[in-house]
């Protein structure tokens, strides 16, 4: 392809990307640089339907002129990242130096917002990642073996998960695992313990949290396998049966080598959304049990004093996370595209 | 536009209001909100809309901040006023009182350093809600103390009756912070060191307070930190609760025959404040809603915002059904019942909820980390240091601390 053509034919994407991707991540980095100018306080009476009292207020006409001047707020260079609600870069290095132990060191490192969100986040996406590919490449085989006139129906309902709006989906087990619910109570007689509350402990609401996204992003896995299950070369699966191979050697030797570049690609797009997990935290009124970066960024902003410089600063921190996580799929991919050259 | 015609329709001609301009609310919704709006909504020759939503707080700054304002009133609390006087997006009402506000009285009026900020319209309290016949049964007075409901809900739970008596709005966040806040007034502490913005919890009544609420959650249902007020106030129409801290404002639908059987409604009874140890004040806030005028918007739109705003908020729109949906603080309201937990609160001298620009920066720090203490993961101590230090890390971004 010639050069300016090239250069035409991207040019409406590259726009859109700039515009909707680029700008507002530069306008996030920036804003996670700054912080809010120094507020003068002062005393002063203020008078309702209780009586009168003295409080505390920000004299506006002190700080005006400063806003005036600088609108973006004070630099702050990385001092919003090192502080306690981030990195805490001080409490980590205050915390090694005290250790008594390594068990020690993380108990501390755990009592920090970011690294506990982080703990979440990551165990979170270690699991779910991994069985979501599992799950959906079995729910794939599957639906692949049922009689023709049933597969319609049977897809419908494997999907069904990822039709259902998330928050809907979520709020909907977060019901049947109380401690009255349907499965809350199958819980309780299963383990012979009438006080069993998923919802009070914290190991169990990490599990739930778990389950639901395997459950909610399992149909995605599944229709891209079995997409992929439709372009095996049956001639390939034939001879293999002549052969003598059983279903279990066809699978392994034939199905999985030929959805391998598919595994790749719902990797990368689940570890992205993984990494990002929030919707079943809010759902779940986890908070108490489980934070996620997201959840911590949405968390600063809904408050009744937003912390704009914090949020900013812990999405900057996600997509580094996000980016470090993608690094070896995506050498790899590139690798393999230099391969094909 | 609808609105209007609807409202018009039922409409029971008693309010007079004739402005011209725009008017826009953001506010919470609750009953007595809506009626507010509803009611300013009547006006004759306004171009009116409202957003009532649970989700207004995300919402009223950033649309008051254009010019001209997307919202030219918005409906606050104690509590949410000070981020809207921070950003400085409402005007003093000084002026517009003069002009058209001669009848509203001086006790509505909330002012800041002299300047009318805003119009409050109701106020509204925690108070013990209890079962009368439930304390009948183990032949218990009302308690007053948060010892005497502890001393309650043992007799309760020996006696068989219910297994978590003690309810409460003790969701991880808003809720608990709350809680928090509640119990740590009761026990006489400040939050501050008066005058600057330098936080001071971590001592022996920061303790009381956490300890207190601990001991109350072994009488309550295991998943108490999920409970926000709804799910609390579901427990107590399913019969599972039998005393409970909660708001004046949600009582009514407590007391109403919808959602429960009549051994549970026709025995909430509503009692005061509660108080925790001995340092006399009741462990619990006052709170005012009340409504401003956007400072980004035309004079006209200032003028027939306040003036609708005023005719929906004024002693015309009690009624009936809505007398009993708030603590008005219009002239003419009759206290029911279900007020008079809001009432006994008022008089008991409970502390108005905090109008500091950064208490609310602790109020978040409170809600993330309590729950630590309370599911027994550290010491009260640890957590209210690591308060204070995920509050001083808040304050020094947002410039209230160097």
């Amino acid at each position: 392809m010639k050069h300016s053509s090239f250069f035409w034919f991207v040019l409406p994407s590259a726009l859109l990307m700039l515009t909707f991707i680029a700008f507002p991540i530069i306008s996030v980095i920036g804003q996670s640089l700054y912080q809010e100018h120094e507020q003068v306080i002062i005393e002063v009476e203020s008078c309702g339907p209780f009586g009168c009292s003295v409080t505390e207020a920000v004299d506006l006409e002190a700080t005006e002129a400063l806003r005036e001047a600088q609108p973006l707020g004070e630099w702050a260079g990385l001092a919003i990242y090192k502080d306690r609600n981030h990195l805490a870069i001080a409490e980590v290095g205050e915390a090694w130096t005290s250790r008594v132990s390594t068990g020690d060191f993380f108990g501390s490192l755990m009592n920090l917002t970011f690294y506990r969100a982080l703990a979440f986040t990551l165990t979170y996406t270690a699991i779910v990642t991994p069985l979501t590919i599992i799950f959906g490449f079995l729910i794939a085989i599957g639906v692949n073996a049922v009689a023709r006139a049933m597969r319609g129906p049977t897809i419908f309902l494997s999907l069904l998960p990822m039709i259902v709006t998330p928050i809907v989906g979520a709020l909907v087990l977060f019901w049947m695992v109380d401690a009255r619910g349907v499965l809350g109570t199958a819980l309780q007689w299963i383990a012979d313990d009438p006080t069993l509350s998923v919802k009070a402990s914290t190991p169990l609401m990490w599990i739930m949290l778990m389950v639901y996204g395997i459950w909610s992003s399992a149909p995605f896995a599944f229709i891209v396998y079995y997409a992929g299950l439709q372009t095996v070369n049956t001639d390939t699966l034939e001879a293999a049966m002549i052969d003598g191979a059983t279903r279990w050697q066809r699978i392994r030797y034939v199905v999985i080598p030929h959805l391998v570049p598919l595994t790749t690609f719902i990797a990368l797009i689940q570890l992205m959304d993984n990494f990002r997990v929030f919707e079943p935290i809010v759902s779940f009124s986890a908070q108490a049990h489980a934070r996620s970066l997201s959840f911590a960024i949405f968390n600063d902003l809904g408050g009744e004093t937003r912390l704009l410089s914090s949020a900013a600063a812990t999405s900057v921190l996600t997509i580094i996370g996000v980016g470090i996580l993608l690094s070896p799929v995506l050498v790899r991919t590139w690798r393999d595209f230099g391969k094909q050259r | 536009m609808l609105g209007t015609a609807v409202a018009a329709l039922s409409a029971t001609g008693a309010l007079a209001c004739e402005a011209d301009g725009r008017v826009s609310i953001i506010g919470n919704e609750f009953p007595a909100i809506q009626t507010v709006a509803a009611a300013a909504g009547e006006c004759s020759g306004i171009e009116f809309s409202s957003n009532l939503t649970a989700d207004h707080q995300t919402l009223n700054v950033a649309g008051m901040t254009g010019d001209p304002a997307e919202y030219t009133t918005a409906i606050v609390a104690n509590s949410s006023i000070v981020a809207l006087i921070n950003e400085d997006v409402i005007q003093p009402l000084d002026d517009l009182v003069a002009e058209y506000g001669q009848d509203i009285p001086q006790q509505q009026l909330i002012t800041v350093d002299g300047k009318i900020m805003a119009v409050a319209f109701m106020a509204n309290a925690q108070h013990l809600v209890y079962r009368a016949d439930v304390l009948e049964q183990i032949g218990a007075d009302v308690p007053t103390s948060y010892e005497e409901v502890l001393a309650a809900a043992e007799q309760i739970r020996a006696a068989g009756i219910m297994e978590n008596p003690v309810g409460g709005a003790y969701a991880a966040g808003w809720n608990l912070a709350q809680e928090f806040t509640n119990m740590y007034l009761g026990t006489g502490g400040e939050f501050f060191t008066p005058g600057t913005a330098e936080v001071s919890i971590n001592n022996e009544q920061g303790v009381e307070a956490l300890e207190m609420m601990k001991a109350l959650t072994e009488y309550m249902n295991p998943d108490y930190l999920t409970h926000d007020s709804n799910a609390t106030s579901a427990e107590w129409e399913a019969g599972n609760v039998a005393l409970m801290n909660m708001w004046g404002s949600r009582t009514g639908v407590l007391m109403d025959d919808e959602g429960s059987e009549p051994v549970v409604y026709e025995n909430t009874m509503v009692g005061g404040p509660l108080t925790v140890g001995d340092s006399g004040t009741p462990a619990n806030t006052l709170w005012w809603d009340g409504w401003t005028v956007a400072k980004n918007i035309s004079a006209e739109d200032a003028a027939a915002t306040f003036q609708a705003m005023a005719a929906g908020s004024s002693p015309a729109i009690l009624d009936e059904t809505t007398m009993s949906q708030a603590v008005w603080l219009m002239e003419g309201y009759q206290p029911e019942a279900v007020n008079e937990g809001v009432l006994a609160s008022v008089a008991a001298g409970s502390t108005p909820y905090p109008m500091r620009p950064f208490q609310g920066l602790l109020h978040t720090a409170l809600g993330d980390n309590i729950a630590d203490y309370l599911q027994g993961n550290e010491s009260a101590e640890q957590t209210l240091a690591d308060i204070e230090a995920a509050y001083t890390a808040a304050a020094t971004e947002k410039g209230f601390l160097q």
